[in-house]
Order: C-alpha cells, then sequence, then structure tokens
C-alpha cells in the first residue's frame, strides 16, 4: 500500500504491517534523548522501572541546555543527577559546559539524526529533526525512561495534513514566517495528533536551516511531526555532519492525506505571532506601533548560523534603541565560533547587544532575559504563552531573526525593509 | 475508581506554562509541584482545590511543553481526573503515564459548570453532574492505554517486559 512520509519511516522501524492512521505499532528508536529539566524524572522511572542499563550506549542523548549555565542550586543539583545517571550507564553522548548546545541545533550538527530515524525526546520540539526527514517526537520523562530501558515505544500512526508551499519568496522571509503562517492558518490545535508533511517549490528551494525553524514548531499547531522529504540538500547536509550512507525518502505517491493545505508565499510580509497564542499570526505592517524592551535571538528555532547571519545584516552599523535590551544566545559552540570568526560579534557589541552563552534560557521563561510586570518582548523562539518568559503581565511577540533585530534598532515592531 | 469532587472550569489551551510554570522546573518532588499547580494561570490557584476536585477544561488542554511535571503538579494538588473538550498529545499520554485520569467529553464540555459537583466513574468513564442530574459519558479509552492502565501505569508495564526479556 502507498505510504505517507510518516508511515514509510515507522514502517521501516516496526515488524508489523502498517495499514493506516490510528493503528498502534511498536518501533525501534534510533535516539533517545532528555535534557536537565526532563531527565531527573526520567532517571527516577528508570530506576523504578528496575532497569539496570539503556538499551544502547551510543543511542542515548543527555543534553543539559535548558537552566544552563545553572542558574541556582536546585538546577545545579538536577544536572549532577544526569551527570551521574550518563557516568553510571555510560551513555556516550552526554552534554555539558563547553560541549553542550541547544539540543534541537546540536543533535543534527553533531551528526547524530538521520533521515528515516525514529527518535523520541523529553523534549516537545524534538519534531525538529523532521527537517532532515526522521520521525521525530515529543514524549514525557516515562516514555523517555522506557525507550532507554527497551530501545523502543508504541506509536499512534498519525493521520498525515500535507502542507504545499508555493509562489516566489520575497526578502526577509524564511521557514519561520512560513510556519508562523500555518499556524495562523490552522490554529495551535490545527494538527493535534497529526503528522504535517511538506513540499513544494518554496521547501525544494529552502535551506537545511529553515526546514528545522519549520518542523520545530509542528508542535505549536498541536503536531506529532513535521517532516520534510530527503533530497540532495538534506544528504549534502547529513554528509558535512560526518554521516554517511543516508539516502533519499519520499513519500509513496498515492498515499493517503486528511487534508492539503496550500500556502502561497509571493507578496507575503514576515509574520509575527501576538500574544499570548501562536496561532495570533499578523503580517508585521499591520501590527501599529508595538512598543519593545527586549528582543531575543537565538532557540532550537532560530539560533543557527542562518539566523545569526540574518540578524548581523540588519544590525550592521546600526544600534538597539535606548532601553531596548538585545540579547544574542547563538545555539551551539560551533555556531558561537562560526559567528565569531565572521565577524558578527562585532557587529552584535556594536549595536549594542549582549552576547550569551548556548542556552534555552529565556525563552522559557528560565534565566538570561527574564521579563518584569508590564515588559514587551520580540523573540525568535517558539512561544509566546502568558508569562512564557517571566511575569505573568509581560507580552512575547515571535518573529524571525530579521525582524526581531530591526524591532530593537526601532523600539518597537518593524518589518527590516522599512528600517 | 469512584471520584466525588467539585469542578475548576478551565479554558481552552491551558498550556503547561500556565500548568507549572517552568521556574518550578527545578524539582521532581509532587508535593512541591503540587502547591504550585497552575500558578501561571492565576496565582494561588490551588488555594481553592480540595482534594478529588476535578478539572473541567475547554480544548487541547495541555498544550506546549512535554514536562511530565504538568500531569505530576495536578495529581500532587490532589485532582485524580482531569475532563477536557480534547487534550494536547503530549500531555494526554504522560497523564496516563502518570496515573492521572483523563476523560474527553468533546462538545459536551459544555454541560460541565465551574462549582458543580461530580461523581466520576473513572473506569467507565462516566460523569454524572450531581448538582444538575445531567450525565456524561465520553470517548473510550483506546484498548491498548486501557491494558496500560490495568497495568499500573507505564513504569510497571516496562518493569513486567524487562523481567520477560531476562527470562
Amino acid at each position: 500500500m502507498s505510504h505517507t512520509l510518516a508511515e514509510k519511516i515507522l514502517q521501516a522501524h516496526t515488524d508489523e504491517q502498517i495499514i493506516g492512521a490510528g493503528q498502534i505499532v511498536n518501533c525501534r528508536l534510533s535516539l533517545v534523548l532528555a535534557n536537565d529539566i526532563t531527565a531527573p524524572l526520567a532517571v527516577k522511572s528508570f530506576k523504578a522501572m528496575g532497569a539496570k542499563g539503556v538499551f544502547d550506549r551510543d543511542k542515548v542523548a543527555l543534553v543539559c541546555d535548558h537552566f544552563t549555565p545553572n542558574k541556582d542550586i536546585a538546577s545545579a543539583e538536577q544536572v549532577k543527577v544526569v551527570r551521574e545517571f550518563a557516568r553510571e550507564m555510560g551513555v556516550t553522548h552526554y552534554y555539558e559546559g563547553g560541549n553542550v548546545g541547544v539540543e534541537h541545533a546540536l543533535l543534527p550538527e553533531l551528526g547524530l539524526i538521520g533521515p528515516g530515524d525514529v527518535i523520541i525526546g523529553a523534549d516537545s520540539h524534538t519534531c525538529t529533526y523532521g527537517g532532515l526527514g526522521a520521525f521525530a517526537t515529543g514524549m514525557g520523562s516515562t516514555d523517555i525512561a522506557a525507550g532507554m530501558a527497551l530501545g523502543e515505544n508504541w506509536f499512534k500512526v498519525p493521520p498525515t495534513i500535507r502542507v504545499t508551499i508555493t509562489g516566489q519568496l520575497p526578502e526577509y522571509i524564511g521557514g519561520k514566517d512560513l510556519i508562523l503562517a500555518l499556524i495562523g492558518k490552522i490554529g495551535v490545535s490545527g494538527a493535534l495528533y497529526r503528522a504535517l508533511e511538506f513540499d513544494g517549490p518554496v521547501i525544494d528551494a529552502l535551506s537545511m536551516e529553515g526546514r528545522m525553524t519549520m518542523a520545530n514548531m509542528a508542535i505549536e499547531a498541536g503536531g506529532k511531526a513535521g517532516l520534510f522529504p530527503v533530497d540532495d540538500k538534506t544528504l549534502a547536509y547529513c554528509k558535512a555532519a560526518g554521516r554517511r550512507g543516508d539516502k533519499k525518502i519520499a513519500a509513496d505517491s498515492g498515499a493517503t492525506y486528511e487534508r492539503h493545505v496550500t500556502i502561497d508565499v509571493t507578496g507575503m510580509a514576515p509574520q509575527v505571532a501576538c500574544p499570548h497564542l501562536p496561532e495570533n499570526v499578523r503580517p508585521v505592517d499591520e501590527l501599529g506601533d508595538i512598543r519593545i524592551d527586549q528582543a531575543v535571538i537565538g532557540s532550537c528555532t532560530n539560533g543557527r548560523i542562518e539566523d545569526m547571519r540574518a540578524a548581523a545584516a540588519v544590525l550592521k552599523g546600526r544600534k538597539a534603541a535606548p532601553g531596548v535590551r538585545l540579547i544574542i544566545l547563538p545555539a551551539t559552540p560551533k555556531i558561537w565560533r562560526q559567528a565569531m570568526e565572521e565577524g558578527l560579534f562585532e557587529i552584535f557589541l556594536d549595536a549594542g547587544a549582549v552576547v550569551g552563552p548556548p542556552t534555552c534560557g529565556p525563552c522559557l521563561g528560565g534565566h538570561m532575559g527574564i521579563l518584569a510586570g508590564g515588559e514587551r518582548c520580540i523573540s525568535t523562539t517558539n512561544r509566546n504563552f502568558r508569562g512564557r518568559m517571566g511575569s505573568l503581565d509581560s507580552e512575547v511577540y515571535l518573529s524571525n531573526p530579521a525582524v526581531a533585530a530591526a524591532s530593537a534598532v526601532a523600539g518597537v515592531i518593524t518589518n527590516p525593509a522599512k528600517l | 475508581m469512584l471520584v466525588n469532587g467539585k469542578a475548576h472550569k478551565v479554558g481552552a489551551h491551558i498550556d503547561t506554562d500556565a500548568i507549572i510554570p517552568a521556574r518550578f522546573l527545578v524539582t521532581t518532588d509532587a508535593k512541591i509541584l503540587g502547591e504550585n499547580c497552575m500558578e501561571g494561570l492565576e496565582p494561588g490557584w490551588v488555594k481553592r482545590v480540595h482534594k478529588n476536585d476535578i478539572i473541567v477544561a475547554d480544548e487541547n488542554f495541555g498544550c506546549g511543553s512535554s514536562r511530565e511535571h504538568a500531569p505530576i503538579a495536578i495529581l500532587g494538588a490532589g485532582i485524580p481526573v482531569v475532563v477536557a473538550k480534547s487534550f494536547a498529545r503530549i500531555f494526554y499520554r504522560n497523564g496516563f503515564n502518570m496515573g492521572l485520569v483523563l476523560l474527553e467529553v468533546g462538545d459536551d464540555i459544555d454541560k460541565l459548570r465551574d462549582g458543580d459537583s461530580f461523581e466520576v466513574d473513572t473506569h467507565a468513564g462516566h460523569i454524572k453532574n450531581l448538582t444538575t442530574g445531567e450525565a456524561v459519558t465520553c470517548a473510550k479509552v483506546p484498548p491498548f492505554m486501557q491494558e496500560l492502565l490495568e497495568a499500573g501505569g507505564l513504569v510497571p508495564y516496562v518493569k513486567k517486559r524487562l523481567a520477560a526479556r531476562k527470562k
């Protein structure tokens, strides 16, 4: 039978015959991951299960990226639990300190993610790896403990929504705008329990960074996975990350889709998600004068080198407006070094930015950029729920890096084309 | 299990940052998490809750992060059941794994009002509104998940499978 991308990947990891959506199948796992917030609970469950060892020490990744560098004693104690567990189990891929990056930027860069993989992570943005054609989804800590112990877990085969992106991509528009436009169109529960599968000429032309940005926010539409076909571009990325033997994957012609959504990007303005839901999306030019106190550029959504370059292109020769805190967090040590070597930090520092270490930090209101009551932030992150970055009386607007940079300069949310 | 309690109604798209904000995620202790349940929705929300009360929510309850701390916080607050129009995917799975009973009732959610008293038969999926006398029956749990529940949750289920592998 004809399979969607999701069905095709799951089928390769199970002995059961996949006949369609709704079926529950057990799948062998390519990688299981957790972070400094979710791993301590997973360790607790793992021990309660009576597990003595992880299924494969090379297929577990523990990334301490959320509250690190440890923000307080309690978070330091949590990282200690993860560190000791990693040591006890002989986990190969443990990251903390100088080798840590934001997990969903770090693991693909290290070559740990491959096309056709089935990956579960105790982090909802695990779906990022769909950008490389991996079926990757977020689960809770106990499901991750089960995965670490058994090397498999159960999946309900999701129905798939096919999303085709057509038209001419305007300047300053990237993966972030495309995914925000989609979430604006279908809503935060528009893809609930479903997989998204992207295609079309704009997707073919989109960079790997842009694809990962889009896949990353599939969860913001309620999605289980956001999948991209594996093409030459994917294979080149995987090869550069040190992988060998990966192959192209595409959905079968004649696969069954629940729904087909088409978005034409011709003439599209940068998209901004207004408080307090990612579906409150409007073109930047329709917002009026929205004054900001802070701009954050970074995260698993938009902390990659292409994002740093986009921000630098806008900030070059300009300064953040008085009273605006501009915080830039390159997502991994490699991106950090690359940005430094390309001279981007000079541009950032001249613009009055704070350049911080790779960390999830402010995105989830952890640290390094918490908002006070009445404050407003434009951010390249993925969630603008009430209180997400601090006070319940603060506001978060989501945008691409060029818009966040232009807004920092203008002091109000601004289209970079109009700066 | 039969649960008797009062309903605390919340809106649509209640995210996990509302259920338990990230600043509380520096512990895995159910009691501390419970004391801060819904602190991101309304400070002090949990003070109105009595043991065995239930949360009644609109669509997409538990959207956002994968933090298992969310169902743990709800259980830690003494709430054994959440009834919703619909649930977000990761939260739904986490709830089952943690032993929090999640009942999906669709549009019948409008029959459940804030402050009403309920009797919930968690096994049969029957909800009786003791204040109005109305009854609501919810969507059946998939057989595989029912099996998980009967095993006592995911932890004992995996424990059993690990033991079987050794043999």
